[in-house]
């Protein structure tokens, strides 16, 4: 807002926001600092805050004990997996309904938007039987299809959503200076509607990530991702604090940093384009 | 613009997206239908016979029904209020001008990107573990029993840790549509005599109630569906006292086998999401006209 505020003001603001943001922070804070400590120091009462020998020991007995590596790659090949899977099928379907709309794009639009709402309980059973049968179960192939499905309408309404501010007009001024309709999708469209894509792409892969109804329930040892992974330490295993913190830090760290880069397509990706 | 020609191929590039989403609908949802009315049991194949409406009477009558109906109301209502509230009033402070601005967005929307199963460990174990949690720490300091908050408050736990990752949720939105308010409309308020409860009454909350709206619907779809925070901390327990509709139907398929059963609550699970849809999908309907 374009008011004036006074500088005491504007400490006080600042003050309150700092202390309420890094209360929000804290556990996360935390999770990092004890993943460099000793188990000893980890759970030393009073708390051990900063001034402890810090250690990198426990990173490396996460991945010596259980291939931590292997379920990070379950993770990325998982996500980037469907989130790309989801894009070859999405992009000509968004592209179609934006820039070709018909009566009845509204409508599949729509209906596409309440496969979502669809409870994943539901169809536990029927996917899970499915699985068993077709030798699926605790297969990333498997699970890439299910959360590309899963994602496949965030993902159309997304790029929707992208596309549909590509002005039209401008197809019109290339075709008038004699762009045929190869050169028109490289030269003219495909340099527009990158960034709705990468942004699109971003968005799913954080969902697909952190994804913990299908990725628990199909997945046992083999293609476990990171989220099954960490529930393994439910017990006892959890109680080893600082190799517990150390398997979380690895397994958010990636994802905070997409995160934070794609703020802004979140609200609209997750909002369905109701909130920009 | 549009000429048959490019009319068939639109159809032609919309066709794998209908037909995948058509058979991700339409098969497992006929087969949870079809499972609903069927005796099975996984651990006895080959014996199953025509139940009739037997596994949703069964279902419904059964108490863990509607431990799990009020579970899963109290989680959804309870992270919601918690939320919508707190995300109001951060909105409101990260609206304001100061240092940092940045930085405090950063750290703020953070629980957002952590996956369920890490929070819900990080706070199980490093906060609420009532020998060598933070919050035991704590209350030892200054002098209290330590409080064992996943057997003794279960709900209420998984409900903080559910509102952590939530509120960044919220925030973000919220203040995204704070953001568009125009400063003018404030400002003619202002000097119309309205002051600051007024004007937040009169023109804030209108102008976000929108906003508030699709938060609260897209909330529910997700909150109606938590399992990983209850599956990695309490199980579902003590007894009941933790256990929503999903995890109750996760585990009366996976973990008692009982397809048929757990296809009848999958039918209900369905049926009570739909009527949250029903108002999310004509609230974005309407936006898409505008």
């Amino acid at each position: 807002m374009a008011r004036k505020t006074t500088a005491t003001r504007k400490a006080g603001v600042t003050a309150l926001a700092w202390i309420i943001a890094l209360v929000i922070f804290f556990p996360i804070l935390w999770t990092v600092l004890t993943s460099f400590k000793t188990e000893a120091v980890a759970i030393a009462d009073p708390p051990v805050w900063f001034n402890f020998d810090w250690t990198l020991e426990n990173y490396a007995t996460v991945q010596e004990r259980s291939n931590y590596a292997r379920h990070f790659m379950n993770s990325v090949i998982i996500s980037l997996g469907s989130t790309l899977l989801g894009l070859l099928i999405a992009v000509p379907a968004a592209w179609a309904m934006a820039f070709v709309p018909g009566k009845r794009t509204k409508d599949v639009l729509m209906w596409m938007l309440s496969t979502k709402m669809m409870p994943a309980v539901g169809v536990l059973i029927p996917i899970y039987l499915l699985f068993r049968n077709l030798g699926l179960l605790d297969t990333r192939s498997g699970l890439v299809v299910v959360l590309m499905l899963m994602n496949l309408p965030i993902i159309i309404w997304m790029l929707y959503t992208y596309f549909k501010e590509i002005p039209g007009e401008i197809l019109e001024a290339a075709r008038m200076d004699g762009a045929n309709l190869r050169n028109e999708i490289i030269y003219v469209l495909t340099p527009m509607a990158v960034p709705g894509i990468a942004s699109t792409l971003l968005l799913n892969v954080i969902l697909a990530w952190n994804e913990a109804f299908w990725t628990l329930n199909l997945t046992a040892a083999k293609a476990a991702p990171l989220t099954a992974f960490i529930a393994s330490y439910s017990s006892p295993e959890g109680l080893f604090y600082a190799k517990l913190s150390a398997a979380s830090t690895m397994a958010i760290a990636p994802i905070m940093i997409l995160g934070w880069f794609s703020q802004k397509q979140l609200v609209r990706g997750l909002t369905f384009g109701a909130v920009k | 613009m549009a000429t048959e020609h490019s009319k068939s191929a639109a159809r032609f590039m919309i066709a794998p997206s209908v037909l995948l989403l058509m058979a991700w609908m339409v098969i497992p949802l006929g087969m949870t239908l079809w499972f609903s009315f069927q005796r099975y049991n996984l651990l006895m194949p080959g014996m199953e016979t025509f139940a009739g409406w037997d596994n949703y009477y069964y279902f419904l009558t059964d108490p863990a029904f509607t431990a799990a109906l009020f579970n899963t109301l109290f989680l959804v209502v309870g992270v919601l209020v918690i939320t919508v509230v707190g995300g109001v009033l951060l909105a409101l402070l990260l609206d304001q001008d100061f240092w940092g601005q940045g930085v405090v967005r950063i750290l703020t929307i953070a629980p957002f990107f952590v996956m369920p199963t890490v929070s819900a460990l990080v706070w199980k174990n490093m906060f609420m573990n009532p020998v060598n949690g933070l919050f035991a720490h704590l209350f030892k300091a200054l002098g209290l029993q330590p409080f064992d908050f996943l057997s003794q408050a279960p709900l209420m736990s998984i409900i903080v840790i559910v509102s952590w990752a939530w509120l960044p949720f919220a925030t973000l939105i919220l203040l995204t549509a704070m953001q568009s308010l125009d400063s003018e409309q404030i400002e003619a308020a202002e000097m119309d005599g309205a002051g600051y409860l007024s004007r937040f009454f009169y023109i804030v909350v209108p102008h976000l109630s929108r906003a508030a709206t699709v938060v609260i619907l897209i909330e529910t779809i997700f909150l109606l569906s938590v399992f990983a925070e209850i599956l990695v901390t309490t199980n579902g327990g003590p007894g009941y006292a933790s256990t929503n509709l999903t995890y109750l139907i996760y585990a009366q398929s996976l973990l008692q086998y009982d397809v048929g059963m757990g296809a009848a609550g999958g039918v209900v699970a369905i049926i009570l999401a739909n009527i949250v849809a029903f108002f999310l999908m004509r609230m974005i309907g309407k936006n898409l006209d505008a």
